[in-house]
């Protein structure tokens, strides 16, 4: 009798399952499709931890990446790992050795670090340091009309920092400023970089591309005429031309604005066929037909049909894009036409491991690039995921 | 022996949603000459039993150990299922068995003419001279009922309309002079003017080439006009098997009783259409015992528990069900 | 059944433009061609022809769901009386209540983003039929009933149901806003023959209950014979005979019609095949041939087939035939 009981409940349970699934939506069928991709799931956090990262770069860098942060003690220096224990002892607080640098005529002229294992400096938690806004918006454009600055939600506290002297996690770079908290902004500039152009291109996407999938004719040949002129600009010289054109004056600031536009403007094509190519595919849809059949306005059909059949897409689209325009960035600051030394993205901390010293003696330079192939692979994990998850009959084609 | 035995044939997919048996226990025979009829509705496994012929099935089919594929070729029997290596499959695919597909274009390469593609494979398969192979596939052209075989042959699958293209796809499956052919729902796209041509042309063939046939539908009316055989499948199980005349005029099973019932006939344009009950079983929810007792008004308690057996009625006529074969004398 | 018209059509023409962009011609493609037809109220009407005949758009020409290039439609259903071609936009409104299309594919059909309730209830809320969510909620419980759907499964998404269950989903979707005329194009033609017989039997049980019309489009002879009370022919944009079922299966007049009848494989495998085979294939439409359209597949064709061609005429009281020969053949 229990037995019976008991066999009867596993089958209610397993109907409550297959309800779930029979009345699950669109969304819910892709989050647990999604879930199933145990890569893209990773790849999923990763990018949300580097994203926050990012966001939240000066509160977790212990310096300021410009100049200004700069360890005149340390240039040059080698990772530091802050330590629990060594011969002298154990401490429940990590600490880090004093290291004395010297220059004479036995280093052969040339600053050497030594450690001095007898003095101890130790790890401090939310120190306060060097200023920063999370809302920092200063812009220097062309003339004085568009300058902008506003700053809020400025805040002193850092997550880390050393009670004497510096604490450099990715060792500092020649100038003696700490590659970890350069890295750190150089994701945050990426992540600008990249919204700031896949937003460009996103909008002048979704109105050529819409236009030309929703009205079709010869609007649509015109517009995908317009759309592969611009297909065929060459990227290099049109940068090598901008390059030359952007005056030295501008701040770092303006520089990023532009490159960022620049790089939206160019993008839109791609994303622009591939909206058109999902509407005139939606489009043709018999229960779209069907809808106009009822008499559905327009407006009813757009809002009801095309745009939910859309909004998955467009998101994978959008996934899809952003690392091409990070990667984009990357490649035009390394060959020195985007961001320069000064501004901190992925692109610029990667120009600096072009030198044959950085690969005999400084090898911590190349931390940097790790963090970029992470963060562009996270990104195409992630689209990837998402495109079959969004697939709503990936799984009855097999 | 007969040309191509298949015994204890049983294939599992593996998917996601975990193991899916798409072929469960079949067991068949066709001899040279004969048309083997496989009839059955969607998800029946009647295609993915004629593909593990080819070995065509995807990566992810599981066959069960006991299955066996034996196939009559001039110098000796051999076990599909036992090939291991591509190139041992070709004996296979090119040369003794052939294909033909519901959608012609779909086999035809766009950008390559209809003629070069016929000669390829047969240089491939039979070690001859292109002047020979091309020699070969215009006549076979002109076999199929194909006018201006020779100009047809420079064209291209897009350029023929498409009844052409079927034409062009049986040439194709038959210049290699195959010892089996498997035809899946060949006429189904077709139009019924286009089709009643291609069903002549395929009767013909089998007299004048004397090849074995194995011929996949979902339509019992081109079975009746085409095989001399026939089983009809469900849910990956044989469950009736006999002469085409046999198992149309007398069926023993009662999901092929069903299959005639819904069926409508010219003949008797005021006979109800009956459809069988109930939908088919989603492959996650394979039913326990035998897999039509859902449907089934026959069905008893032991129907769920345990699967029938294939009994013979007579030599040529076999059942699997518990009720049919009692009512009939041959449990 | 009466014998006034529901919908009647006289010289209809139908065509699309193929090919032709910015900088090339137009070319045109005449999809349905001159077609005379009464589709009488309350009938089971079957509308059969190959691939390339024109039939779906001779459904859809009806509807006014295609441009309609000549000729005029009557809808008359006792209560409202249309001209299709020129309508103001609240009858366009009205007349989209009362025709409506059934489709070929179940899975095409339905939005795989809305759950069946949504789908059922879109033209009540599209039309602006019912008032209040309660009263559409009530509506398509009612209709979903009707087309035995289980009311439990109303929270579900399409992706739940198998091939039969979605065309009876689609079928109380057209049904839903109480259609007098319905076309139900192949809506039979992607079932399995088991579940084919079930809804064949709904459509039928459908149009007892609520007094339907409907224009049934099959490729399917066997189907319509079963099914439909009336029939007729079409073959490249033409009709070429039109009569009540059992006649024009009995005693088909046009030669096309009588090889379309014996090209149909016999369930019996003693029946001889089909006496007189149709040679060759339905000519381009992009490129018809002048005359009667079937002249070059006809083996009666004689010179007045190949200049002229034949219009529909009435052979007995309700059996039409489009060919010169009809009396000697």
């Amino acid at each position: 009798m229990t037995l019976l009981f008991w066999k009867k409940k596993i089958g209610d349970d397993q109907q409550q399952l297959k309800e779930a699934y029979f009345t699950a939506s669109q969304g819910q069928l892709i989050r647990a499709r999604f879930k199933k991709n145990r890569s893209a799931v990773v790849a999923g956090w990763a990018l949300i931890i580097m994203i926050l990262a990012g966001f939240f770069a000066p509160f977790l860098s212990p310096y300021s990446p410009n100049i200004a942060g700069r360890d005149k003690e340390y240039e040059n220096g080698p990772p530091q790992f802050p330590k629990f224990w060594d011969e002298n002892g154990f401490s429940i607080r990590p600490f880090l050795y004093t290291t004395e640098r010297e220059r004479s005529i036995k280093t052969n002229f040339r600053w050497v670090l030594t450690e001095n294992r007898e003095k101890r400096r130790y790890l401090k938690l939310f120190v306060e340091d060097w200023e920063y806004s999370f809302i920092d918006i200063d812009w220097d454009l062309p003339g004085k009309m568009f300058d902008v600055n506003f700053k809020a939600l400025t805040f002193k506290t850092h997550l880390f920092g050393m009670d004497k002297g510096g604490i450099h996690l990715f060792g500092t770079d020649g100038t003696g400023k700490d590659i970890f908290s350069r890295t750190l902004h150089a994701v945050y500039t990426s992540l600008a970089v990249g919204t700031l152009g896949v937003l460009i291109s996103f909008v002048l996407a979704l109105v050529i591309g819409g236009v030309a999938g929703y009205f079709g004719g010869w609007i649509d040949s015109i517009l995908q005429m317009i759309t592969d002129a611009i297909r065929t600009v060459p990227p290099i010289p049109l940068f090598m031309a901008l390059a030359a054109f952007m005056p030295d004056t501008w701040s770092a600031e303006t520089r990023f604005f532009f490159i960022a536009s620049i790089l939206g403007l160019i993008g839109w094509p791609t994303l622009a066929r591939r909206i058109r190519t999902h509407l005139l595919t939606e489009r043709s849809q018999e229960y779209v037909l069907a809808a106009e059949l009822c008499g559905a306005p327009a407006g009813h059909i757009i809002r009801k049909h095309l745009l939910p059949s859309f909004t998955s897409y467009i998101i994978v689209d959008l996934m899809i894009t952003f690392p091409y325009v990070v990667r984009t960035e990357t490649a035009l600051s390394f060959i020195g036409l985007g961001l320069t030394d000064p501004v901190n993205s992925l692109g610029s901390l990667m120009q600096n491991v072009s030198k044959a010293d950085v690969l005999l003696n400084y090898q911590w330079y190349f931390i940097p690039v790790l963090f970029f192939i992470a963060f562009v692979l996270a990104f195409v994990f992630v689209g990837d995921g998402l495109r079959d998850a969004a697939d709503p009959y990936s799984h009855t084609k097999q | 022996m007969s040309l191509l035995t298949v015994n204890n044939l049983t294939l599992q997919f593996d998917t996601d949603e975990g193991r899916i048996t798409a072929v469960d226990d079949v067991s068949f025979e066709v001899n040279s000459g004969g048309v083997l009829g496989l009839v059955g509705e969607s998800g029946s496994g009647k295609t993915v039993t004629a593909k593990s012929i080819m070995r065509l099935n995807s990566s992810n089919a599981v066959y069960a150990p006991e299955s066996r594929l034996l196939l009559k070729l001039d110098d000796g029997d051999v076990d599909i299922l036992s090939l291991k290596h591509k190139r041992d499959m070709q004996v296979v695919r090119g040369g003794s068995v052939s294909m033909i597909f519901q959608e012609p274009m779909a086999s035809f390469a766009p950008a390559i003419t209809i003629g070069d593609q016929m000669v390829e494979q047969l240089v491939l398969h039979k070690k001859i001279t292109k002047k020979k192979a091309s020699d070969i596939s215009i006549e076979m052209l002109d076999r199929v009922g194909i006018s201006d075989a020779d100009k047809r042959f420079k064209q291209y699958a897009f350029e023929l309309s498409g009844g052409m293209r079927q034409r062009a796809m049986i040439a194709m499956a038959l210049s290699t002079r195959p010892k089996l052919l498997i035809a899946d729902e060949p006429t189904t796209a077709l139009d019924v003017t286009i089709q009643a041509q291609v069903i002549d042309l395929m009767k013909d063939l089998v007299t004048e080439f004397g090849m074995g046939i194995i011929f996949i539908t979902h339509d019992l009316g081109v079975i009746a006009q085409t095989a001399d055989r026939v089983a009809v499948m469900y849910l990956g199980r044989i469950v009736e098997q006999g002469t085409v005349r046999d198992v149309i005029k007398n069926p023993a099973h009662p999901y092929t009783l069903g299959l005639l019932d819904a069926l409508p006939k010219l003949e008797d344009m005021d006979a109800p259409l009956t459809p069988v009950p109930g939908d088919i079983p989603s492959p996650l929810e394979r039913p326990s015992g035998c897999v039509f007792h859902t449907r089934c008004a026959l069905a008893e308690p032991r129907c769920s528990q345990s699967i029938p057996k294939m009994v013979a009625l007579d030599q040529q006529h076999t059942v699997a069900c518990f009720v049919e074969a009692e009512k009939r004398g041959a449990a | 059944m009466s014998d006034t018209p529901i919908i009647s059509a006289g010289n209809l023409s139908v065509d699309f433009q193929i090919g032709g962009g910015l900088f090339t011609s137009k070319k045109f493609l005449r999809a349905v061609n001159r077609v005379f037809i009464d589709i009488p109220k309350g009938s089971f009407f079957g509308l059969v022809g190959e691939s390339g005949s024109g039939k779906t758009t001779l459904g859809r020409a009806l509807l006014k769901a295609v441009p309609i290039s000549d000729g005029k439609i009557r809808y008359s259903d006792g209560e409202v009386d249309y001209s299709l071609r020129a309508m103001n936009h609240a009858d366009l409104k009205e007349y989209r209540k009362r025709a409506q299309l059934i489709f070929q594919d179940p899975y095409a059909a339905l939005s795989p983003r809305m759950t069946v309730r949504d789908i059922i209830a879109e033209p009540l809320e599209v039309m602006r039929i019912t008032k209040s969510r309660e009263e559409s909620d009530q509506r398509v419980r009612d209709i979903a009933d009707k087309c035995r759907l289980n009311l439990e499964h109303l929270r579900r998404f399409p992706h739940a149901f198998s091939g039969g269950q979605r065309q009876r989903i689609s079928i109380a979707r057209s049904l839903v806003s109480n259609p007098k005329f319905v076309v139900a194009d192949e809506s039979v033609a992607a079932l399995d023959v088991s579940i084919q017989a079930d809804i064949l039997n709904l459509l039928k049980d459908l149009q007892n209950e609520f007094g339907l019309t409907y224009l049934f489009i099959s490729h399917d002879l066997s189907v319509v014979a079963h099914i439909c009370d009336h029939v007729a022919v079409m073959y490249l944009g033409r009709l070429v005979e039109t009569a009540p079922t059992r006649e024009l299966f009995q005693a088909p007049r046009h030669p096309y019609t009588k090889a379309l009848l014996s090209a149909i494989p016999s369930i019996d495998p003693d029946h001889e095949g089909a006496v007189q085979k149709l040679e060759g294939e339905i000519p381009s439409p992009t490129n018809p041939p002048p005359g009667c359209k079937f002249n070059t597949r006809c083996r009666f064709a004689i010179d007045i087939c190949r200049k002229e061609e034949p219009r529909l005429e009435h052979s007995s009281k309700e059996h039409d035939v489009a060919c010169h020969r009809w009396e000697e053949l």
